[in-house]
C-alpha cells in the first residue's frame, strides 16, 4: 500500500460500519447513472482483486457494501480499520471505468388488459395517455444499476421523468412472476410471484432467473434495458416457448 | 448412502448451512441456518465440516427415521428429541440403530433444533450451497419445507464409530450417546434476552427520545417474526426529521426502522438490500441468541462499540474452533 500516491483532496466517498461484519462505501447521496457506474467500477474491482475476509459484495445505488468475516483477521488487527485502510488505497489509486450500454436487452411487454392494472392510473396521475406511457417506457434510457427485492431483480435509472409515481400507498400482496413496474423514477421487472408495492404497467413473458444458468441471473450491472410493446398472442407465443437465454 | 424419512415433518423443518454467499450481488438473498452457532456444532460433533446442511427444526420438531444406523447431533433449542419415550441427549454424538423413530415434542427451550448426520443431507448443490429459500423454491430438498414421506438422502459417516456401535450393540439398546461437548453460552430459556448493538449509519438522525427508548425500553418479539425478519413492538422510534433514503446492502442484525417507528431485526432469509433506516446493527455473536427467542419474548439493546463487537466476534470465532477441536477428541474416543 506504502507506494500508492495519496492525493491531496479529500475522498469524495465515505465507508461506514454495517455493523461488525459488513461495511458500506457510499459513493454519493444521489441516484444517478453516474454514481452508479462508480459503484460498478469499485464492484468488479473488489470482485476481482478479492479483499481479506470478504465473502459477499452487494452493489447498490449509491453504495458498495462489503459482507466481511472479522475472524479473518488477527486479534491484533482491528478489522474494519484495515478493511477501510485497504479500501481507500485501491481507491484513491483509481479504479479503471466501466462503461454503459454495453449490451442493449430487449424486453417484450404485453401493456393488454389485466397484465397491466395500474397503467390508467400512471396515465392519469401523469397527465397523459396511456399509449404515452408505454411509448415513454419503452424510450427510456434505462441502465441496470443493482439487483435486490427478489433474485435477479433489476432496479434501472434513467425512466423517462414525465412518469415519475411514486410507490403504491397500499402493496398488492401478490404480484404476478413478469409484472413490469415503475416507481420512484426507476424500472423493474418481479421475476418472482412476490407481494410489491409499484405500479405495473405491464407483464413480459421473458425470464430473468433460471438455475439451470450460470450465473442463474440474465442480466448485468450496466444493461440497457429496451422495454419493446406486444400483443397478448405474441406473449401467449412467447410464454409458451422457451424463455431461457444461454 | 443412507435415507432418512419423514414421518411427519413439523411446522418448518428445513435444511440449511451456512448460507449462500457471493451471489448477493445478483439479488440472491443468503439463507443458512438462523442460529449459526449451534449449526456449526452439531456438524462438529459428528465430524463434519461448517459448510455441511443440518436440519433446521422450528417450534416443533419433526418424526423421522434413519433407515439405516445413523450417526446424528442435536443443538440449540430443546424440542424434547425422544426416542421410544427416552430422551435424546444433546450436545452429543448419538448413534441410532437403523429403524428407530425419532420424534420430537413440545418445545421446551428456544426456537430451533439443529440436527446433523454424519456425512450430511445429499442434496444437490444451489449456487454453491445447499440451504433451502422457500419463498423462492430453491435449495435444500426440492426447494421447500420437508413433507410426510420425504425420503432425504444422507451421505456416508464422516468418521468411524466402531465403539458407540459395540456399545449400542452389547446393551441392545436403540441408540448410544457419545460424551456431551460442553459449550459456554446458554442456548436460550430467558424471556428478556439483551442483545448487544453497534450504532447504524442513521443513528444519529433519530431523535432523542426514540434513542433514550431504543438503549433502555424493551421490545416484544411480535407472533408476525419469520426467517425474513424479526418484528419488534414498543415506544415507536421517530426521525428527528425526515430523511431521504436510498437502499443499500443489509447484513443479518440490520434494526432498520419502517415509518411506523416499529423496528424490525433482519435475519437470514432477508432481502440483499433495504432502504428504511438502520439505527443500529445486532452484534453478530448475540445473532444466535434473537435466533432462539420467541414471539412474546422481550428483546432490550445495548449498545457497545463497532471494535467492541468485532472483539467478541473474533472471540466467539476461537470459542467454535476450539469447541470442534473437543468435539472431534471425543469422536476419537468412540471410532475403536
Amino acid at each position: 500500500m506504502s507506494h500508492i500516491p495519496l492525493s491531496e483532496t479529500p475522498a469524495d466517498w465515505r465507508i461506514v460500519a454495517g455493523g461488525d461484519r459488513c461495511l458500506i462505501i457510499a459513493f454519493g447521496d444521489r441516484v444517478d447513472i453516474a454514481t452508479s457506474l462508480r459503484v460498478q467500477a469499485a464492484a468488479a474491482h473488489f470482485l476481482a482483486h478479492p479483499l481479506n475476509g470478504v465473502t459477499d459484495i452487494v452493489p447498490a445505488f449509491t453504495t458498495l457494501a462489503l459482507h466481511y468475516d472479522p475472524s479473518a483477521y488477527g486479534p491484533e488487527d482491528a478489522p474494519f480499520d484495515v478493511l477501510s485502510a485497504a479500501i481507500d488505497g485501491a481507491l484513491r489509486a483509481g479504479l479503471p471505468a466501466v462503461a454503459t450500454g454495453g449490451r442493449t436487452i430487449e424486453i417484450p411487454v404485453c401493456y393488454d388488459g389485466t397484465f397491466a392494472p395500474d397503467l390508467d392510473d400512471v396515465a392519469m396521475r401523469c397527465g397523459i395517455e396511456r399509449e404515452d406511457v408505454i411509448a415513454r417506457h419503452g424510450a427510456s434510457e434505462l441502465i441496470v444499476c443493482t439487483f435486490f427485492f427478489s433474485p435477479g431483480t433489476p432496479f434501472a435509472v434513467g425512466l423517462d421523468p414525465t412518469l415519475s409515481v411514486p410507490r403504491r400507498k397500499t402493496p398488492r400482496t401478490r404480484v404476478p412472476k413478469g409484472s413490469v413496474a415503475i416507481a420512484n423514477n426507476q424500472a423493474t421487472v418481479y421475476t418472482l410471484e412476490t407481494p410489491g408495492g409499484w405500479s405495473i404497467i405491464g407483464r413480459t413473458p421473458m425470464r430473468f432467473f433460471d438455475l439451470a444458468q450460470t450465473p442463474p441471473v440474465r442480466l448485468r450491472l450496466g444493461d440497457r434495458l429496451r422495454f419493446v410493446p406486444i400483443s397478448q398472442a405474441e406473449y401467449a407465443a412467447l410464454d409458451a416457448g422457451a424463455q431461457t437465454w444461454a | 448412502m443412507g435415507m432418512m424419512r419423514v414421518i411427519k415433518p413439523g411446522p418448518l423443518s428445513t435444511l440449511q448451512d451456512l448460507g449462500r454467499t457471493g451471489y448477493q450481488q445478483f439479488g440472491v438473498p443468503v439463507n443458512g441456518a438462523m442460529d449459526n452457532d449451534a449449526h456449526r456444532r452439531a456438524n462438529a460433533l459428528v465430524g463434519n465440516a461448517p459448510e455441511v446442511a443440518t436440519l433446521e427444526c422450528t417450534l416443533q420438531g419433526p418424526v423421522l427415521r434413519f433407515e439405516r444406523d445413523a450417526l446424528i447431533a442435536i443443538t440449540g433449542g430443546d424440542l424434547d428429541a425422544r426416542v421410544d419415550d427416552v430422551a435424546l441427549p444433546r450436545d452429543c454424538a448419538v448413534l441410532l440403530r437403523a429403524g428407530v423413530t425419532v420424534h420430537f415434542g413440545a418445545r421446551r427451550t428456544g426456537a430451533r433444533a439443529y440436527l446433523a448426520v454424519s456425512g450430511g443431507f445429499d442434496v444437490p448443490m444451489v449456487m454453491g450451497s445447499r440451504s433451502t429459500f422457500v419463498r423462492a423454491g430453491y435449495g435444500g430438498f426440492e426447494g421447500r419445507a420437508l413433507q410426510r414421506d420425504d425420503r432425504v438422502p444422507t451421505g456416508a459417516p464422516a468418521v468411524p464409530y466402531r465403539g458407540l456401535l459395540r456399545l449400542m450393540v452389547q446393551a441392545g439398546v436403540p441408540f448410544a450417546a457419545a460424551p456431551v461437548v460442553p459449550w459456554p453460552m446458554p442456548d436460550a430459556g430467558d424471556a428478556v434476552v439483551t442483545l448487544r448493538v453497534v450504532a447504524g449509519p442513521q443513528w444519529a438522525a433519530f431523535s432523542p427520545t426514540s434513542h433514550t427508548a431504543f438503549a433502555e425500553l424493551g421490545y416484544k418479539i411480535d407472533s408476525r417474526s419469520d426467517r425474513m425478519g424479526y418484528r419488534l413492538s414498543g415506544e415507536p422510534l421517530a426521525l428527528a426529521a425526515p430523511l431521504e433514503m436510498i437502499s443499500e446492502g443489509t447484513p443479518f442484525g440490520t434494526v432498520q426502522v419502517p415509518p411506523d417507528g416499529q423496528p424490525i431485526v433482519l435475519m437470514a432469509d432477508r432481502q440483499t438490500a433495504g432502504g428504511y433506516p438502520k439505527i443500529a446493527y445486532v452484534a453478530s455473536v448475540d445473532l444466535p441468541q434473537l435466533a432462539q427467542a420467541m414471539p412474546e419474548d422481550v428483546v432490550r439493546f445495548h449498545l457497545v462499540s463497532l471494535a467492541h463487537a468485532q472483539h467478541l466476534a473474533q472471540q466467539r470465532a476461537a470459542d467454535l474452533a476450539r469447541f470442534a477441536a473437543a468435539a472431534a477428541a471425543t469422536l476419537e474416543s468412540i471410532a475403536h
